[in-house]
């Protein structure tokens, strides 16, 4: 497998030309923005979690390269009705498989293993990331994270 | 004039003869750090082996062939750039040690609170936040001259800036991320009849084109060995001798003074007043093996081959639809930075890694120059005196795989 095949999987590729969910969400519970100075992406992610701690809609809008779009993207469907636990386990699980610590994994991600090649490119794992930071930081009730630290 | 001996340079430059995956490596990102001839690291090697030693100080055989073989380094640099005296080379760590000496050392003796320094638009972060730094420390201003949309500084701008305040304009001579070669001759006159000191910013000129700092006239030059095909963590800074006699020392330690009691240090003369701590010895001999290699290919035969490069790849690549390339002014080096329709850089970056094609990707410490035409970043691909007309078609073909996987 080359690296642009094993990077660049059709599903990636399918979801950065196609991003589902890009858009803003008028009244969300969450939000919180991701930014990665180095490369200029960035991403706001909204949420409507309801009373029972559900998650009932992902959105997000902003810019960036296509593994951080495909990552927001399918990210966003796989949050759709989970619960506000499930959703930080689910990151916990991805965070651990992008960084190479986790390779077992994948299995449990569903789509999301797709992204279960990228620990292999250091230079590419904060755009991988680079959305769940922001979902985490919107479930923490944080405005802003930046794959650089604190801002 | 005989042909140029691409052959042989390429034999020269082991890195090249690797593959990537299944793909020979085509090296374009020169302008971040060149490849090494094999001359420079036999050089270094022979140093590690044969006489490794501290030099200026020890009294035996090997500390005197060190230090034998460290100052026929900074002749030869001398002849290179032809200054008029080698005192005036001093050895850094590279282009940003050399640039925060002259911050260190001249600025704080000699630039005061009001005084002004000029920079442009297009200077690398290394240009830009030592003077940021020593405004905080003096209270000067810093001015800086915009840039037109083909990636030129504006001359008119510029002179309308000088003023009697004005100290220092410290300038790019070819930008690191346009590729723009500045009229470098005509800002130093405009400078000099301003009164005003002259710092050129040569980390990419001193590898594409002759340098002469007497034709040149300028008070500084700064630059590194690492993209001159020298080892990294060693550079130059040439100074006028009256201004490094005027100047104080910016490190103080061992080798940079003549005598110390508890009470009162006389310090050394020049060179090695600004070469305090044992020097990066290896990579100074490596530096002057570097330019010695260059001499021997001939830098006007580099210059002009490299010319032919840029013509061909700047063709190539704008007959490619949706490409788009930032820094189209007339006189340039060999550094194109392109957008491919909404690709993002990085993306770009991957792809092009993934056929063996090495580029850069991302804003190449110029922020600002990526703020003056609103994109985050760019993808530069950068060639040098190893490079050829294939790997200009490895490029191209490289951007059409991210055109069909991205677009």
């Amino acid at each position: 497998m080359t690296v642009s095949d094993e990077l660049y999987q059709q599903v990636i590729l399918d979801h950065n030309r196609n991003p589902r969910n890009f858009r803003k969400l008028d009244d969300p519970t969450h939000e919180a923005q991701g930014l990665n100075p180095l490369c200029g992406d960035e991403y706001t992610i909204f949420l409507k979690v309801d009373d029972e701690n559900v998650i009932r809609e992902v959105a997000y809008e902003g810019h960036g390269c296509a593994i951080s779009k495909a990552s927001a993207s399918l990210m966003s469907e796989e949050l759709m009705g989970k619960s506000e636990a499930e959703a930080r386990e689910l990151f916990k699980e991805f965070h651990g498989m992008i960084l190479g610590n986790e390779p077992d994994k994948s299995c449990n991600l569903g789509k999301l293993a797709v992204f279960s090649g990228v620990w292999k490119y250091p230079a590419r794992v904060k755009c991988a990331a680079l959305c769940w930071h922001a979902l985490r930081s919107a479930l923490d009730g944080d405005d802003v994270v930046s794959t650089e630290g604190k801002m | 004039m005989s042909a140029y001996p691409i052959d042989r340079i390429r034999s020269e430059f082991p890195a090249l003869h690797q593959t990537v995956g299944d793909h020979p490596l085509t090296y374009l990102d020169s302008a971040a750090t060149a490849l090494k001839p094999q001359i420079v690291i036999d050089t270094i090697n022979q140093h590690y082996r044969e006489e490794s030693a501290n030099i200026h100080r020890g009294l035996h055989y090997l500390s005197e062939k060190a230090t034998k073989a460290y100052e026929a380094a900074r002749d030869t640099v001398q002849t290179f750039i032809n200054a008029e005296d080698r005192a005036e080379i001093i050895f850094t760590s590279g282009t940003t040690a050399s640039i925060n000496l002259v911050a260190g050392a001249y600025g704080a003796a000699f630039i005061k609170a009001g005084d002004e320094i000029i920079i442009s638009n297009m200077e690398h972060h290394s240009n830009i936040v030592p003077w940021q730094m020593l405004h905080d420390r003096v209270g000067c201003e810093l001015r800086v001259v915009p840039i037109t949309d083909s990636g030129e500084i504006d001359l008119d701008a510029f002179e309308a800036l000088l003023n009697p305040r004005t100290r220092l304009v410290s300038m790019v001579h070819v930008s690191n991320s346009l590729g723009t070669v500045n009229p470098i001759e005509r800002v130093i006159r405009l400078a000099h009849d301003a009164g005003a000191r002259v710092l050129v910013d040569a980390a990419q000129a001193i590898t594409s084109r002759p340098l002469d700092v007497r034709s040149l006239d300028c008070d500084f030059l700064a630059f590194s060995g690492h993209k001159l095909f020298g080892p990294t963590g060693v550079g130059v800074l040439y100074g006028r001798r009256e201004l490094l006699e005027a100047m104080p020392p910016f490190l103080g330690g061992g080798d940079m003074i003549l005598s110390v009691t508890m009470e009162k240090t006389t310090y050394n003369h020049l060179p090695y007043k600004f070469e305090a701590g044992t020097a990066h010895i290896a990579g100074v001999i490596g530096l002057g093996a570097a330019v010695e290699y260059v001499n021997e290919i001939g830098i006007d035969q580099i210059s002009q081959y490299e010319e032919t490069l840029r013509e061909v790849a700047t063709a190539a690549l704008t007959d490619l639809p949706g490409v788009q390339l930032y820094g189209t002014a007339p006189e340039k080096a060999a550094i194109l930075s392109f957008l491919v329709d909404d690709v993002h850089p990085h993306d770009i970056g991957s792809v092009l890694d993934s056929v063996g094609v090495a580029i850069r990707a991302g804003h190449h410490c110029t922020q600002p120059v990526m703020q003056r035409f609103g994109i985050a970043a760019t993808a530069r691909a950068s060639f040098s005196m190893y490079n050829t007309r294939d790997d200009v078609d490895r490029l191209i073909d490289g951007v059409l795989r991210v055109k069909e996987l991205l677009t």
